[in-house]
Protein backbone atom coordinates (compact mmCIF):
# COMPACT_ATOMS: atom_id res chain seq x y z
CA UNK A 1 0.00 0.00 0.00
CA UNK A 2 1.78 3.10 -1.21
CA UNK A 3 2.20 6.30 0.71
CA UNK A 4 0.58 8.05 -2.23
CA UNK A 5 -2.71 6.43 -1.47
CA UNK A 6 -3.92 8.51 1.45
CA UNK A 7 -5.40 11.27 -0.68
CA UNK A 8 -6.99 8.68 -2.91
CA UNK A 9 -8.51 6.84 0.07
CA UNK A 10 -9.93 10.01 1.58
CA UNK A 11 -11.22 11.23 -1.74
CA UNK A 12 -12.88 7.94 -2.62
CA UNK A 13 -14.36 7.39 0.83
CA UNK A 14 -15.74 10.89 1.26
CA UNK A 15 -16.82 11.18 -2.35
CA UNK A 16 -19.11 8.24 -1.91
CA UNK A 17 -20.81 9.97 1.03
CA UNK A 18 -21.57 12.93 -1.22
CA UNK A 19 -22.71 10.77 -4.13
CA UNK A 20 -25.14 8.93 -1.87
CA UNK A 21 -26.02 12.19 -0.15
CA UNK A 22 -29.54 11.42 0.94
CA UNK A 23 -28.65 7.96 2.17
CA UNK A 24 -25.68 9.36 4.07
CA UNK A 25 -27.78 12.11 5.58
CA UNK A 26 -30.44 9.66 6.69
CA UNK A 27 -27.81 7.34 8.15
CA UNK A 28 -26.08 10.12 10.07
CA UNK A 29 -29.42 11.35 11.41
CA UNK A 30 -30.58 7.96 12.61
CA UNK A 31 -27.23 7.05 14.13
CA UNK A 32 -27.00 10.46 15.83
CA UNK A 33 -30.48 9.88 17.24
CA UNK A 34 -29.37 6.49 18.57
CA UNK A 35 -26.29 8.02 20.15
CA UNK A 36 -28.39 10.82 21.61
CA UNK A 37 -30.81 8.41 23.25
CA UNK A 38 -27.96 6.33 24.63
CA UNK A 39 -26.18 9.50 25.76
CA UNK A 40 -29.24 10.90 27.51
CA UNK A 41 -29.79 7.74 29.48
CA UNK A 42 -26.14 7.55 30.37
CA UNK A 43 -26.18 11.15 31.59
CA UNK A 44 -29.25 10.52 33.70
CA UNK A 45 -27.50 7.52 35.23
CA UNK A 46 -24.41 9.63 35.75
CA UNK A 47 -26.37 12.35 37.54
CA UNK A 48 -28.02 9.81 39.78
CA UNK A 49 -24.58 8.42 40.59
CA UNK A 50 -23.24 11.81 41.51
CA UNK A 51 -26.28 12.46 43.65
CA UNK A 52 -26.00 9.13 45.42
CA UNK A 53 -22.35 9.78 46.11
CA UNK A 54 -23.03 13.17 47.54
CA UNK A 55 -25.88 11.85 49.67
CA UNK A 56 -23.84 8.96 50.93
CA UNK A 57 -21.02 11.28 51.84
CA UNK A 58 -23.33 13.23 54.12
CA UNK A 59 -22.63 12.29 57.69
CA UNK A 60 -25.56 14.19 59.08
CA UNK A 61 -28.88 13.05 60.46
CA UNK A 62 -31.63 15.48 61.43
CA UNK A 63 -33.84 14.57 64.35
CA UNK A 64 -37.05 16.36 65.33
CA UNK A 65 -38.19 16.70 68.91
CA UNK A 66 -41.69 15.84 69.98
CA UNK A 67 -43.97 18.91 69.93
CA UNK A 68 -45.01 18.35 73.53
CA UNK A 69 -41.47 19.02 74.69
CA UNK A 70 -40.62 22.46 75.92
CA UNK A 71 -37.53 24.24 74.74
CA UNK A 72 -35.79 23.34 78.04
CA UNK A 73 -36.70 19.70 77.73
CA UNK A 74 -35.50 19.70 74.17
CA UNK A 75 -32.18 21.27 75.07
CA UNK A 76 -31.80 18.79 77.87
CA UNK A 77 -31.65 15.92 75.40
CA UNK A 78 -28.25 16.98 74.11
CA UNK A 79 -26.20 15.09 76.68
CA UNK A 80 -28.09 11.88 76.06
CA UNK A 81 -27.70 12.26 72.29
CA UNK A 82 -24.01 12.89 72.67
CA UNK A 83 -23.56 9.68 74.62
CA UNK A 84 -24.74 7.54 71.68
CA UNK A 85 -22.04 5.58 69.89
CA UNK A 86 -20.89 6.99 66.56
CA UNK A 87 -22.19 10.45 67.34
CA UNK A 88 -19.38 12.92 67.02
CA UNK A 89 -21.28 16.17 67.32
CA UNK A 90 -24.72 17.43 68.17
CA UNK A 91 -26.02 20.84 67.13
CA UNK A 92 -29.30 22.21 68.35
CA UNK A 93 -31.43 24.01 65.76
CA UNK A 94 -34.47 25.79 67.09
CA UNK A 95 -37.69 25.80 65.14
CA UNK A 96 -37.26 29.56 64.61
CA UNK A 97 -33.93 29.00 62.96
CA UNK A 98 -35.44 26.28 60.81
CA UNK A 99 -38.23 28.62 59.79
CA UNK A 100 -35.75 31.31 58.79
CA UNK A 101 -33.74 28.80 56.79
CA UNK A 102 -36.89 27.69 55.09
CA UNK A 103 -37.94 31.25 54.22
CA UNK A 104 -34.51 31.80 52.78
CA UNK A 105 -34.87 28.94 50.35
CA UNK A 106 -38.19 30.38 49.18
CA UNK A 107 -36.65 33.72 48.22
CA UNK A 108 -39.25 36.21 47.02
CA UNK A 109 -42.16 33.93 47.74
CA UNK A 110 -41.27 34.11 51.42
CA UNK A 111 -43.66 36.99 52.03
CA UNK A 112 -46.65 34.68 51.88
CA UNK A 113 -45.22 32.56 54.65
CA UNK A 114 -44.34 35.53 56.86
CA UNK A 115 -47.76 35.34 58.52
CA UNK A 116 -46.94 31.90 59.82
CA UNK A 117 -44.01 33.11 61.86
CA UNK A 118 -46.08 33.42 65.03
CA UNK A 119 -47.69 30.10 64.48
CA UNK A 120 -44.54 28.21 63.45
CA UNK A 121 -45.53 24.67 62.37
CA UNK A 122 -41.95 23.40 62.60
CA UNK A 123 -40.32 21.54 65.46
CA UNK A 124 -37.11 22.01 67.37
CA UNK A 125 -34.41 19.80 66.02
CA UNK A 126 -30.87 18.59 66.29
CA UNK A 127 -28.28 18.00 63.62
CA UNK A 128 -26.44 14.83 64.52
CA UNK A 129 -22.99 14.40 63.00
CA UNK A 130 -21.83 10.81 62.64
CA UNK A 131 -18.27 9.58 63.08
CA UNK A 132 -18.67 6.74 60.61
CA UNK A 133 -21.17 7.06 57.77
CA UNK A 134 -21.34 3.31 57.26
CA UNK A 135 -22.88 2.85 60.73
CA UNK A 136 -25.81 4.96 59.60
CA UNK A 137 -28.57 2.42 60.23
CA UNK A 138 -27.41 1.58 63.76
CA UNK A 139 -27.10 5.23 64.62
CA UNK A 140 -30.60 6.04 63.42
CA UNK A 141 -31.95 3.16 65.47
CA UNK A 142 -30.17 4.38 68.60
CA UNK A 143 -31.43 7.92 68.06
CA UNK A 144 -34.99 6.73 67.71
CA UNK A 145 -34.70 4.97 71.10
CA UNK A 146 -34.24 8.33 72.80
CA UNK A 147 -37.45 9.54 74.44
CA UNK A 148 -38.57 12.80 72.88
CA UNK A 149 -37.20 12.10 69.42
CA UNK A 150 -40.27 12.19 67.23
CA UNK A 151 -38.68 11.67 63.85
CA UNK A 152 -35.31 11.11 62.26
CA UNK A 153 -34.58 12.29 58.82
CA UNK A 154 -31.50 11.46 56.83
CA UNK A 155 -30.73 11.22 53.16
CA UNK A 156 -30.14 7.49 53.47
CA UNK A 157 -33.63 6.45 52.41
CA UNK A 158 -33.46 8.78 49.46
CA UNK A 159 -30.10 7.42 48.45
CA UNK A 160 -31.37 3.85 48.71
CA UNK A 161 -34.32 4.74 46.53
CA UNK A 162 -32.01 6.40 44.03
CA UNK A 163 -29.85 3.31 44.00
CA UNK A 164 -32.86 1.30 42.88
CA UNK A 165 -33.74 3.85 40.24
CA UNK A 166 -30.20 3.82 39.00
CA UNK A 167 -30.26 0.06 38.60
CA UNK A 168 -33.33 0.38 36.41
CA UNK A 169 -31.76 3.22 34.42
CA UNK A 170 -28.60 1.15 33.99
CA UNK A 171 -30.52 -1.86 32.75
CA UNK A 172 -32.38 0.33 30.29
CA UNK A 173 -29.11 1.99 29.22
CA UNK A 174 -27.38 -1.30 28.53
CA UNK A 175 -30.35 -2.60 26.58
CA UNK A 176 -30.44 0.59 24.55
CA UNK A 177 -26.71 0.50 23.91
CA UNK A 178 -26.98 -3.05 22.58
CA UNK A 179 -30.13 -2.40 20.57
CA UNK A 180 -29.38 1.04 19.14
CA UNK A 181 -25.72 0.09 18.65
CA UNK A 182 -26.79 -2.88 16.56
CA UNK A 183 -29.19 -0.68 14.58
CA UNK A 184 -26.40 1.82 13.93
CA UNK A 185 -23.96 -0.85 12.79
CA UNK A 186 -26.66 -2.24 10.54
CA UNK A 187 -27.33 1.16 9.00
CA UNK A 188 -23.66 1.88 8.36
CA UNK A 189 -23.15 -1.56 6.91
CA UNK A 190 -26.02 -0.93 4.51
CA UNK A 191 -24.72 2.42 3.35
CA UNK A 192 -21.32 0.84 2.79
CA UNK A 193 -22.95 -2.08 1.02
CA UNK A 194 -24.67 0.38 -1.30
CA UNK A 195 -21.37 2.11 -1.97
CA UNK A 196 -19.64 -1.19 -2.68
CA UNK A 197 -22.46 -2.35 -4.88
CA UNK A 198 -22.33 0.87 -6.87
CA UNK A 199 -18.65 0.22 -7.40
CA UNK A 200 -18.63 -3.53 -7.79
CA UNK A 201 -17.23 -3.20 -11.29
CA UNK A 202 -14.35 -1.09 -10.06
CA UNK A 203 -13.74 -3.49 -7.20
CA UNK A 204 -13.63 -6.50 -9.50
CA UNK A 205 -11.20 -4.74 -11.81
CA UNK A 206 -9.04 -3.71 -8.88
CA UNK A 207 -8.94 -7.31 -7.72
CA UNK A 208 -8.11 -8.43 -11.21
CA UNK A 209 -5.12 -6.12 -11.50
CA UNK A 210 -3.77 -7.16 -8.14
CA UNK A 211 -4.99 -4.59 -5.63
CA UNK A 212 -4.83 -6.09 -2.17
CA UNK A 213 -8.04 -6.51 -0.21
CA UNK A 214 -6.62 -4.06 2.29
CA UNK A 215 -6.29 -1.41 -0.38
CA UNK A 216 -9.77 -2.03 -1.74
CA UNK A 217 -11.24 -1.97 1.75
CA UNK A 218 -9.80 1.32 3.01
CA UNK A 219 -12.09 3.82 1.22
CA UNK A 220 -15.14 1.95 2.46
CA UNK A 221 -13.86 1.83 6.02
CA UNK A 222 -13.19 5.56 5.73
CA UNK A 223 -16.74 6.07 4.54
CA UNK A 224 -18.14 4.10 7.48
CA UNK A 225 -15.91 5.87 9.96
CA UNK A 226 -16.77 9.29 8.51
CA UNK A 227 -20.48 8.52 8.86
CA UNK A 228 -19.93 7.38 12.45
CA UNK A 229 -17.91 10.46 13.31
CA UNK A 230 -20.40 12.85 11.75
CA UNK A 231 -23.16 11.15 13.73
CA UNK A 232 -21.04 11.51 16.89
CA UNK A 233 -20.55 15.24 16.38
CA UNK A 234 -24.23 15.80 15.59
CA UNK A 235 -25.16 13.75 18.65
CA UNK A 236 -22.82 15.81 20.81
CA UNK A 237 -24.46 19.10 19.94
CA UNK A 238 -27.93 17.60 20.15
CA UNK A 239 -26.98 16.23 23.57
CA UNK A 240 -25.88 19.66 24.63
CA UNK A 241 -29.24 21.13 23.69
CA UNK A 242 -31.24 18.33 25.26
CA UNK A 243 -29.24 18.45 28.47
CA UNK A 244 -29.62 22.20 28.80
CA UNK A 245 -33.30 21.80 28.26
CA UNK A 246 -33.52 19.17 30.97
CA UNK A 247 -31.50 21.27 33.41
CA UNK A 248 -33.20 24.58 32.80
CA UNK A 249 -36.69 23.55 31.76
CA UNK A 250 -37.60 20.22 33.18
CA UNK A 251 -35.65 20.15 36.43
CA UNK A 252 -36.25 23.78 37.40
CA UNK A 253 -39.64 22.94 38.86
CA UNK A 254 -38.32 20.15 41.06
CA UNK A 255 -35.14 21.83 42.15
CA UNK A 256 -34.49 19.44 44.99
CA UNK A 257 -31.05 18.67 43.68
CA UNK A 258 -28.61 20.21 41.25
CA UNK A 259 -27.69 18.46 38.03
CA UNK A 260 -24.07 18.29 36.97
CA UNK A 261 -23.41 21.19 34.57
CA UNK A 262 -22.82 20.15 30.94
CA UNK A 263 -19.38 21.76 30.86
CA UNK A 264 -18.20 19.39 33.57
CA UNK A 265 -18.37 16.37 31.26
CA UNK A 266 -18.53 17.92 27.78
CA UNK A 267 -15.06 16.77 26.78
CA UNK A 268 -15.27 13.19 28.06
CA UNK A 269 -18.73 12.98 26.47
CA UNK A 270 -17.38 14.15 23.13
CA UNK A 271 -14.56 11.64 23.47
CA UNK A 272 -16.95 8.82 24.25
CA UNK A 273 -19.24 9.74 21.35
CA UNK A 274 -16.31 9.89 18.95
CA UNK A 275 -15.07 6.51 20.11
CA UNK A 276 -18.58 5.13 19.70
CA UNK A 277 -18.81 6.68 16.22
CA UNK A 278 -15.46 5.19 15.28
CA UNK A 279 -16.46 1.79 16.59
CA UNK A 280 -19.80 1.83 14.80
CA UNK A 281 -18.15 3.00 11.58
CA UNK A 282 -15.42 0.39 11.59
CA UNK A 283 -17.84 -2.32 12.73
CA UNK A 284 -20.46 -1.47 10.13
CA UNK A 285 -18.11 -1.23 7.20
CA UNK A 286 -15.97 -4.25 8.07
CA UNK A 287 -19.10 -6.34 8.45
CA UNK A 288 -20.14 -5.62 4.87
CA UNK A 289 -16.69 -5.59 3.30
CA UNK A 290 -15.76 -9.01 4.61
CA UNK A 291 -18.71 -10.56 2.89
CA UNK A 292 -18.20 -8.52 -0.27
CA UNK A 293 -14.52 -9.24 -0.76
CA UNK A 294 -14.74 -13.02 -0.57
CA UNK A 295 -13.27 -14.88 -3.59
CA UNK B 1 6.50 -18.72 -17.55
CA UNK B 2 3.31 -20.77 -17.56
CA UNK B 3 3.36 -24.48 -16.89
CA UNK B 4 0.38 -26.80 -16.55
CA UNK B 5 1.22 -30.37 -15.65
CA UNK B 6 -1.50 -33.01 -15.91
CA UNK B 7 -4.03 -30.47 -14.70
CA UNK B 8 -7.57 -31.47 -13.83
CA UNK B 9 -10.44 -29.20 -12.93
CA UNK B 10 -13.76 -30.46 -11.71
CA UNK B 11 -16.22 -27.68 -10.80
CA UNK B 12 -18.33 -27.92 -7.67
CA UNK B 13 -21.31 -29.10 -9.68
CA UNK B 14 -19.31 -32.05 -10.98
CA UNK B 15 -18.50 -30.67 -14.45
CA UNK B 16 -15.12 -31.94 -15.53
CA UNK B 17 -13.72 -28.92 -17.40
CA UNK B 18 -10.09 -30.02 -17.64
CA UNK B 19 -9.04 -33.64 -17.80
CA UNK B 20 -5.27 -33.70 -17.75
CA UNK B 21 -3.89 -30.65 -19.53
CA UNK B 22 -0.13 -30.41 -19.92
CA UNK B 23 1.12 -27.19 -21.47
CA UNK B 24 4.21 -25.03 -21.22
CA UNK B 25 4.36 -21.42 -22.40
CA UNK B 26 7.80 -19.87 -22.35
CA UNK B 27 8.42 -16.19 -21.65
CA UNK B 28 8.01 -14.09 -24.76
CA UNK B 29 5.75 -16.53 -26.61
CA UNK B 30 2.53 -15.68 -28.44
CA UNK B 31 0.00 -18.48 -28.11
CA UNK B 32 -3.53 -18.90 -29.43
CA UNK B 33 -5.77 -21.24 -27.50
CA UNK B 34 -8.62 -22.48 -29.65
CA UNK B 35 -11.31 -25.07 -29.30
CA UNK B 36 -15.06 -25.57 -29.33
CA UNK B 37 -17.44 -24.03 -26.84
CA UNK B 38 -17.26 -25.65 -23.43
CA UNK B 39 -13.91 -27.28 -24.13
CA UNK B 40 -12.21 -25.62 -21.15
CA UNK B 41 -10.40 -22.61 -22.66
CA UNK B 42 -11.75 -20.05 -20.23
CA UNK B 43 -11.11 -22.43 -17.38
CA UNK B 44 -7.42 -22.47 -18.29
CA UNK B 45 -7.33 -18.67 -18.55
CA UNK B 46 -9.06 -18.25 -15.20
CA UNK B 47 -6.66 -20.70 -13.65
CA UNK B 48 -3.70 -18.60 -14.76
CA UNK B 49 -5.11 -15.67 -12.76
CA UNK B 50 -5.99 -17.94 -9.80
CA UNK B 51 -9.69 -17.29 -10.26
CA UNK B 52 -10.14 -21.03 -10.25
CA UNK B 53 -7.79 -23.56 -8.72
CA UNK B 54 -6.78 -26.89 -10.18
CA UNK B 55 -8.43 -29.95 -8.69
CA UNK B 56 -5.21 -31.86 -9.28
CA UNK B 57 -2.01 -31.49 -11.19
CA UNK B 58 0.42 -28.63 -11.01
CA UNK B 59 -0.04 -25.11 -12.39
CA UNK B 60 2.85 -22.65 -12.21
CA UNK B 61 2.45 -19.05 -13.38
CA UNK B 62 5.36 -16.60 -13.16
CA UNK B 63 6.78 -18.52 -10.24
CA UNK B 64 3.48 -18.85 -8.32
CA UNK B 65 2.07 -22.31 -7.65
CA UNK B 66 -1.65 -21.80 -8.35
CA UNK B 67 -2.66 -25.00 -6.59
CA UNK B 68 -1.10 -23.89 -3.34
CA UNK B 69 -1.20 -20.09 -3.58
CA UNK B 70 -2.35 -18.28 -0.46
CA UNK B 71 -5.23 -15.85 -0.66
CA UNK B 72 -3.02 -12.92 0.21
CA UNK B 73 -0.44 -13.82 -2.43
CA UNK B 74 -2.99 -13.69 -5.22
CA UNK B 75 -2.77 -9.88 -5.71
CA UNK B 76 0.97 -10.23 -6.26
CA UNK B 77 0.46 -12.99 -8.83
CA UNK B 78 -2.09 -10.80 -10.60
CA UNK B 79 0.32 -7.89 -10.80
CA UNK B 80 2.41 -10.02 -13.12
CA UNK B 81 -0.57 -10.64 -15.41
CA UNK B 82 -2.63 -8.32 -17.58
CA UNK B 83 -6.16 -9.52 -18.33
CA UNK B 84 -8.31 -8.56 -21.34
CA UNK B 85 -11.97 -9.55 -21.56
CA UNK B 86 -14.37 -9.99 -24.42
CA UNK B 87 -16.68 -7.31 -22.99
CA UNK B 88 -13.84 -4.82 -22.28
CA UNK B 89 -15.02 -4.18 -18.71
CA UNK B 90 -14.18 -0.49 -18.58
CA UNK B 91 -15.65 1.75 -15.92
CA UNK B 92 -18.33 3.78 -17.66
CA UNK B 93 -18.09 6.97 -15.65
CA UNK B 94 -14.31 7.24 -15.73
CA UNK B 95 -12.41 8.76 -18.62
CA UNK B 96 -10.06 6.65 -20.73
CA UNK B 97 -7.13 8.11 -18.83
CA UNK B 98 -8.78 7.43 -15.46
CA UNK B 99 -9.65 3.87 -16.43
CA UNK B 100 -5.98 3.17 -16.95
CA UNK B 101 -4.60 5.38 -14.18
CA UNK B 102 -6.76 3.86 -11.50
CA UNK B 103 -5.28 0.38 -11.88
CA UNK B 104 -1.83 1.86 -11.33
CA UNK B 105 -3.09 3.59 -8.23
CA UNK B 106 -4.65 0.32 -7.11
CA UNK B 107 -1.20 -1.20 -6.84
CA UNK B 108 0.21 1.84 -5.05
CA UNK B 109 1.98 3.67 -7.88
CA UNK B 110 3.01 7.28 -7.28
CA UNK B 111 1.17 10.11 -9.03
CA UNK B 112 4.39 10.88 -10.88
CA UNK B 113 4.77 7.37 -12.20
CA UNK B 114 1.11 7.40 -13.24
CA UNK B 115 1.50 10.69 -15.06
CA UNK B 116 4.43 9.31 -17.00
CA UNK B 117 3.23 5.81 -17.71
CA UNK B 118 -0.46 6.24 -18.65
CA UNK B 119 0.11 8.45 -21.72
CA UNK B 120 2.84 6.07 -22.80
CA UNK B 121 0.60 3.00 -22.87
CA UNK B 122 -2.32 4.95 -24.33
CA UNK B 123 -0.01 6.03 -27.10
CA UNK B 124 1.24 2.47 -27.54
CA UNK B 125 -2.31 1.25 -28.21
CA UNK B 126 -3.03 4.30 -30.38
CA UNK B 127 -5.73 5.93 -28.27
CA UNK B 128 -3.83 8.77 -26.61
CA UNK B 129 -5.79 11.42 -28.50
CA UNK B 130 -9.00 10.20 -26.85
CA UNK B 131 -7.79 10.02 -23.25
CA UNK B 132 -10.45 12.40 -22.02
CA UNK B 133 -13.34 10.55 -23.56
CA UNK B 134 -15.65 8.27 -21.64
CA UNK B 135 -15.74 4.62 -22.74
CA UNK B 136 -19.30 5.08 -24.02
CA UNK B 137 -18.02 7.62 -26.52
CA UNK B 138 -15.64 5.11 -28.12
CA UNK B 139 -16.12 2.36 -30.69
CA UNK B 140 -15.77 -1.27 -29.61
CA UNK B 141 -12.31 -1.50 -31.12
CA UNK B 142 -11.22 1.64 -29.31
CA UNK B 143 -12.65 0.40 -26.04
CA UNK B 144 -10.72 -2.83 -26.39
CA UNK B 145 -7.55 -0.82 -26.99
CA UNK B 146 -8.16 0.98 -23.72
CA UNK B 147 -8.65 -2.39 -22.05
CA UNK B 148 -5.33 -3.52 -23.47
CA UNK B 149 -3.66 -0.33 -22.26
CA UNK B 150 -5.09 -1.05 -18.83
CA UNK B 151 -3.81 -4.62 -18.95
CA UNK B 152 -0.37 -3.33 -19.91
CA UNK B 153 0.00 -0.39 -17.63
CA UNK B 154 1.38 -2.23 -14.60
CA UNK B 155 3.98 -3.77 -16.87
CA UNK B 156 2.96 -7.44 -16.58
CA UNK B 157 5.11 -10.17 -18.03
CA UNK B 158 2.04 -12.03 -19.29
CA UNK B 159 -1.11 -10.82 -21.04
CA UNK B 160 -4.10 -13.16 -21.11
CA UNK B 161 -7.05 -12.34 -23.35
CA UNK B 162 -10.23 -14.42 -23.39
CA UNK B 163 -11.89 -13.82 -26.75
CA UNK B 164 -10.76 -10.20 -26.96
CA UNK B 165 -12.18 -9.85 -30.48
CA UNK B 166 -15.52 -11.45 -29.71
CA UNK B 167 -17.31 -8.10 -29.92
CA UNK B 168 -15.34 -6.66 -32.84
CA UNK B 169 -15.75 -6.80 -36.61
CA UNK B 170 -13.08 -8.63 -38.64
CA UNK B 171 -11.11 -5.50 -39.54
CA UNK B 172 -11.04 -4.33 -35.89
CA UNK B 173 -10.16 -7.85 -34.79
CA UNK B 174 -7.18 -7.89 -37.12
CA UNK B 175 -6.00 -4.52 -35.85
CA UNK B 176 -6.33 -5.65 -32.30
CA UNK B 177 -4.40 -8.85 -32.91
CA UNK B 178 -1.70 -6.80 -34.62
CA UNK B 179 -1.53 -4.66 -31.53
CA UNK B 180 -1.15 -7.72 -29.32
CA UNK B 181 1.57 -8.95 -31.65
CA UNK B 182 3.37 -5.62 -31.27
CA UNK B 183 3.10 -5.87 -27.49
CA UNK B 184 4.46 -9.40 -27.71
CA UNK B 185 7.39 -8.18 -29.72
CA UNK B 186 8.14 -5.68 -26.94
CA UNK B 187 8.69 -8.70 -24.71
CA UNK B 188 5.37 -9.56 -23.09
CA UNK B 189 4.06 -13.13 -23.25
CA UNK B 190 0.61 -13.14 -24.85
CA UNK B 191 -2.01 -15.87 -24.55
CA UNK B 192 -5.18 -15.32 -26.60
CA UNK B 193 -8.29 -17.47 -26.55
CA UNK B 194 -10.30 -17.13 -29.71
CA UNK B 195 -12.89 -18.77 -31.90
CA UNK B 196 -11.83 -16.93 -35.00
CA UNK B 197 -10.26 -19.30 -37.43
CA UNK B 198 -9.46 -16.69 -40.07
CA UNK B 199 -7.70 -14.55 -37.57
CA UNK B 200 -5.61 -17.38 -36.18
CA UNK B 201 -4.60 -18.40 -39.67
CA UNK B 202 -3.50 -14.87 -40.53
CA UNK B 203 -0.92 -14.88 -37.76
CA UNK B 204 1.52 -17.71 -37.90
CA UNK B 205 1.72 -18.32 -34.19
CA UNK B 206 1.66 -21.29 -31.89
CA UNK B 207 -1.86 -22.71 -31.73
CA UNK B 208 -2.98 -24.92 -28.86
CA UNK B 209 -6.25 -26.70 -29.50
CA UNK B 210 -8.36 -27.82 -26.55
CA UNK B 211 -11.26 -30.21 -26.82
CA UNK B 212 -13.15 -31.94 -24.05
CA UNK B 213 -10.74 -30.66 -21.45
CA UNK B 214 -7.55 -31.96 -23.05
CA UNK B 215 -4.98 -30.59 -25.48
CA UNK B 216 -5.61 -32.29 -28.81
CA UNK B 217 -3.03 -30.40 -30.83
CA UNK B 218 -0.19 -27.96 -30.24
CA UNK B 219 1.46 -26.59 -33.35
CA UNK B 220 3.85 -23.75 -33.94
CA UNK B 221 3.38 -21.53 -36.97
CA UNK B 222 0.04 -23.19 -36.93
CA UNK B 223 -3.51 -23.18 -38.07
CA UNK B 224 -6.68 -24.51 -36.69
CA UNK B 225 -6.35 -28.28 -36.80
CA UNK B 226 -8.31 -30.32 -39.33
CA UNK B 227 -10.46 -31.51 -36.52
CA UNK B 228 -11.34 -27.93 -35.72
CA UNK B 229 -12.44 -27.34 -39.26
CA UNK B 230 -14.83 -30.14 -38.66
CA UNK B 231 -16.42 -28.21 -35.83
CA UNK B 232 -16.81 -25.13 -37.92
CA UNK B 233 -18.14 -27.27 -40.71
CA UNK B 234 -20.94 -28.76 -38.63
CA UNK B 235 -21.96 -25.35 -37.44
CA UNK B 236 -21.18 -25.64 -33.72
CA UNK B 237 -19.42 -22.34 -33.96
CA UNK B 238 -20.49 -19.79 -36.48
CA UNK B 239 -18.15 -17.46 -38.06
N1 LIG C 1 -18.17 -21.89 -12.65
C1 LIG C 1 -18.52 -23.01 -13.25
N2 LIG C 1 -19.20 -23.95 -12.58
C2 LIG C 1 -19.55 -25.09 -13.16
N3 LIG C 1 -19.24 -25.43 -14.41
C3 LIG C 1 -18.53 -24.55 -15.13
C4 LIG C 1 -18.13 -23.31 -14.58
N4 LIG C 1 -17.44 -22.62 -15.52
C5 LIG C 1 -17.41 -23.40 -16.61
N5 LIG C 1 -18.05 -24.57 -16.39
C6 LIG C 1 -18.19 -25.69 -17.30
O1 LIG C 1 -16.89 -26.15 -17.60
C7 LIG C 1 -16.78 -26.47 -18.96
C8 LIG C 1 -15.69 -25.67 -19.61
O2 LIG C 1 -16.06 -24.32 -19.56
P1 LIG C 1 -15.18 -23.13 -20.15
O3 LIG C 1 -15.82 -21.86 -19.79
O4 LIG C 1 -13.78 -23.34 -19.72
O5 LIG C 1 -15.32 -23.39 -21.71
P2 LIG C 1 -14.80 -22.53 -22.94
O6 LIG C 1 -13.89 -23.40 -23.69
O7 LIG C 1 -14.27 -21.24 -22.48
O8 LIG C 1 -16.15 -22.30 -23.75
P3 LIG C 1 -16.58 -21.04 -24.62
O9 LIG C 1 -15.84 -21.15 -25.91
O10 LIG C 1 -18.04 -21.22 -24.83
O11 LIG C 1 -16.24 -19.79 -23.87
C9 LIG C 1 -18.15 -26.22 -19.58
O12 LIG C 1 -18.85 -27.43 -19.61
C10 LIG C 1 -18.81 -25.27 -18.61
O13 LIG C 1 -20.19 -25.46 -18.61
MG1 LIG D 1 -14.82 -19.21 -22.69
Amino acid sequence: MGKYSIRYFLHEGLHSIVVHGFMSFAAVTVIAACLLIIGTFSLVAYNIDVLIDSLEAQNEIAIYIDESYTREQALALEAQLRSIDNVSDVIFVSKEELFDDYLETLGEDAVIMEDLRDDNPLRDSYRIIMKDVSLHAETVEALEQVAGVAETNSQKELSDRLLQIRQVVNAVSYTLIALLGAISVFIISNVVRLAMFARREEISIMKMVGATNGFIRVPFVIEGVALGLMAAVVAFFAQWGVYRYIVSGLMQGIAMFDMVPFDAFALPLLGALILAGLGLGVGGSVLTIRRFLKV
Amino acid sequence: MVKLLDTYKTYDNGTKALKGVTLTIEDGEFVFIVGPSGSGKSTIIKMLAAEVRPTSGKVMVNGFNIGAIRQREIPYLRRTIGVVFQDFRLIENKSVHENVAFVMRAVGASPRAIKKRVPYVLDLVGILHKSRRLPGELSGGEQQRVAIARALVNNPSLIIADEPTGNLDPARSFELMTLLEKINMLGTTVVVVTHEKELVNQFEKRVVTIDGGIVISDKTGGYYSERMNLYYGNGQIQH
